[in-house]
């Protein structure tokens, strides 16, 4: 480093800077690492087969969280057949149709102002909207249209990048062959585009497994198990909102731990897979 | 035969128009929603006295709604996480940006990943029963429970938005500044702190902006170590923000209680979309700079 050759003050500045530095990343380490072996550590030993597979049962007193999975797989699923086609379309209009600046930065804007809106926000909205105004009541339908609301600009935002990332020849060779536009997008602009959708997916599937404020008053606590059509159209807690239950109104932290030691690995499983993907996408672009 | 196929072509272009301007109505639908149910509260309360009223006190015969409490909270909670949270995030975004080899900042960078992908109810878990007995222990008060508690998890909850943004920001600090520093004689270090941090200013300005939106949003986690109680805020005491008001008595709240709820949901968004006009303005400068 050649420090040696500084005034005293230069050394002190940069010994501090260096010294404060290397703390931040090693404070910014421990509380992520600590959290995530701590959470593992009190929850795993609690998750067992029985809890996994039952649903709770006041006469026995026993707790599972069979339908809360149920639950967060009915959403997940709900959203994301919901939020791909708008989401999808909307980059599709941006970086095709759209030729005026102006409502691209309108709808850009709107994009920015949405993913900036607190998820407790959407609850309240949501509910006003898709449970008391159109009806459906406190159901996973309504909680996962609400996340789709939220979702909606991480999908267009994937979306659009990798539509930007289609070299406009394909496209002009597509034309040159006399394919009308929609075919254009169809069978050229689309398939380069799949990258983004996936990578917006898994994204999305992230937040919606770790989001509780918005489900709250959309979709409800219950722990019923339902087949797929009538789980949409009744309310259910997903495996946070089950957390948030047990923890803070039932004082059952045995079975909120377990429930946290499963989303802490369902996280890390996504992050794996984003970064495995990202690598992947940017690999197969570079050759 | 054209003519079909402009009519094809024509309804295909309005389908995916109107799929575009979704985000547009969304954003038009929910600030309607949000001050049609929210103004009749204030109207009947009156703008002075449910903003700067220092009592709530919705289930009494006399029911008081000043929401002042809960806003210094958010207010201050939020401050409380960025003063701890940004010199944090700060060095670390730059020790990534710069100085860290590359398998330091692999992992680094995975466990700020992880940080930002932990869900919020499990923050709330872990300072339950973590932070708050510990807070209780350290300073010998009854409940551990209160601002402390959650201006801590705030903290943590913010920092990956902070170090992420900030670490973009540096990265982008063309190499041309730091080599010209570099041959005029200053060290590493220096060169970092006096030429990329400030050539980066716009961009780690705009992560302080995303960790105070983040910090005025958070609800769940927030919700269960900060106990919850509408008193005016201080360090040890049980307190409710803005996010939890509106959390905490929804599901029993009817009549003038339930109005004034969705009033305080107004407020926060007003506060929310305060913050996003800041933060796009320092988004846009950071990508001119």
């Amino acid at each position: 480093m050649g420090n040696s050759d500084f005034s005293a003050r230069r050394k002190a500045y940069i010994y501090t800077m260096r010294f404060l530095m290397i703390a931040s990343s090693v404070i910014t380490c421990v509380i992520s690492f600590s959290i995530i072996i701590y959470v593992l550590f009190k929850g795993l030993p609690n998750i067992s087969w029985e809890l996994l597979s039952s649903k709770p049962s006041y006469i026995s007193e026993k707790i599972g969280i069979l339908p809360d999975i149920v639950n967060t797989l009915y959403i997940v699923l709900a959203t994301l057949i919901i939020v791909i086609p708008l989401g999808v379309g909307a980059a599709i209009y941006l970086t095709e149709y759209a030729k005026s600046k102006r409502l691209t930065s309108i709808i850009e804007y709107a994009a920015e102002t949405l993913s900036g809106i607190p998820s407790i926000l959407y609850g309240l909205v949501g509910m006003l909207i898709f449970c008391q105004f159109l009806g459906m009541k406190t159901s996973l339908i309504a909680g996962s249209m609400t996340l789709a609301m939220m979702n909606l600009p991480t999908i267009m935002r994937t979306t659009q990048e990798s539509l930007r990332t289609v070299p406009m020849s394909y496209r002009e060779g597509a034309f040159g062959l006399g394919a009308g536009k929609w075919r254009v997008i169809r069978t050229v602009v689309l398939p380069c585009s799949i990258d983004g959708i996936i990578t917006g997916c898994i994204l999305t599937i992230g937040r919606i497994l770790g989001e509780s404020a918005a489900l709250l008053f959309t979709a409800g606590f219950a722990h019923e198990l339902n087949g797929l059509v009538k789980g949409l159209q009744s309310s259910g807690a997903s495996l946070t909102v089950a957390l948030y239950v047990y923890a803070k109104e039932q004082g059952e932290f045995e079975v909120a731990f377990a429930i946290a030691a499963i989303l802490i690995i369902l996280t890390l499983i996504i992050n794996f897979i984003a970064r495995a993907l990202g690598n992947y996408f940017k690999n197969r672009g570079s050759n | 035969m054209k003519n079909k196929k402009n009519l094809f072509e024509n309804s295909i272009h309005a389908i995916f128009l109107i799929l575009g301007l979704i985000t547009v109505a969304s954003v038009i639908l929910i600030s309607l929603y949000l001050i049609f149910a929210g103004l009749p509260a204030i109207s009947k309360i009156g703008l002075k006295e449910f903003l700067f009223g220092s009592e709530w006190a919705s289930t009494r015969e006399d029911p008081k709604f000043g929401i002042l409490p809960f806003i210094l909270t958010s207010v201050y909670g939020t401050s409380g996480a960025i003063v701890i949270g940004v010199p944090i995030g700060f060095f670390t975004a730059v020790y990534l940006a710069k100085e860290a080899r590359p398998a330091v900042k692999r992992v680094t960078i995975s466990a700020v990943n992880l940080l930002a992908g932990i869900p919020s109810v499990v923050y709330g878990l872990v300072g339950m029963l973590v932070l708050v007995p510990a807070i209780r222990k350290a300073f010998g008060i009854p409940d551990g429970a209160g601002l402390l508690a959650a201006i801590l998890v705030l903290t943590v909850m913010i920092l990956p938005s902070i170090i992420k943004v900030s670490l973009t920001s540096l990265e982008a600090v063309p190499k041309e500044y730091e080599d010209g520093s570099l041959a005029l004689g200053a060290s590493p270090t220096e060169t970092y702190f006096r030429i990329s941090v400030p050539a980066a200013k716009s961009g780690i300005t705009a992560s302080i902006v995303l960790g105070v939106g983040r910090g005025i949003g958070e609800a769940m986690a927030v919700m269960m170590v900060s106990g919850n109680a509408p008193n005016m805020p201080a360090l040890f005491r049980s307190v409710r923000f803005l996010t939890t008001a509106v959390a905490s008595e929804m599901s029993y709240s009817s009549g003038l209680q339930r109005q004034a709820l969705f009033s305080i949901a107004l407020v926060l968004f007003l506060f929310i979309m305060m913050i996003n006009a800041i933060l796009n303005y320092f988004m846009k400068k950071d990508k001119v700079d």
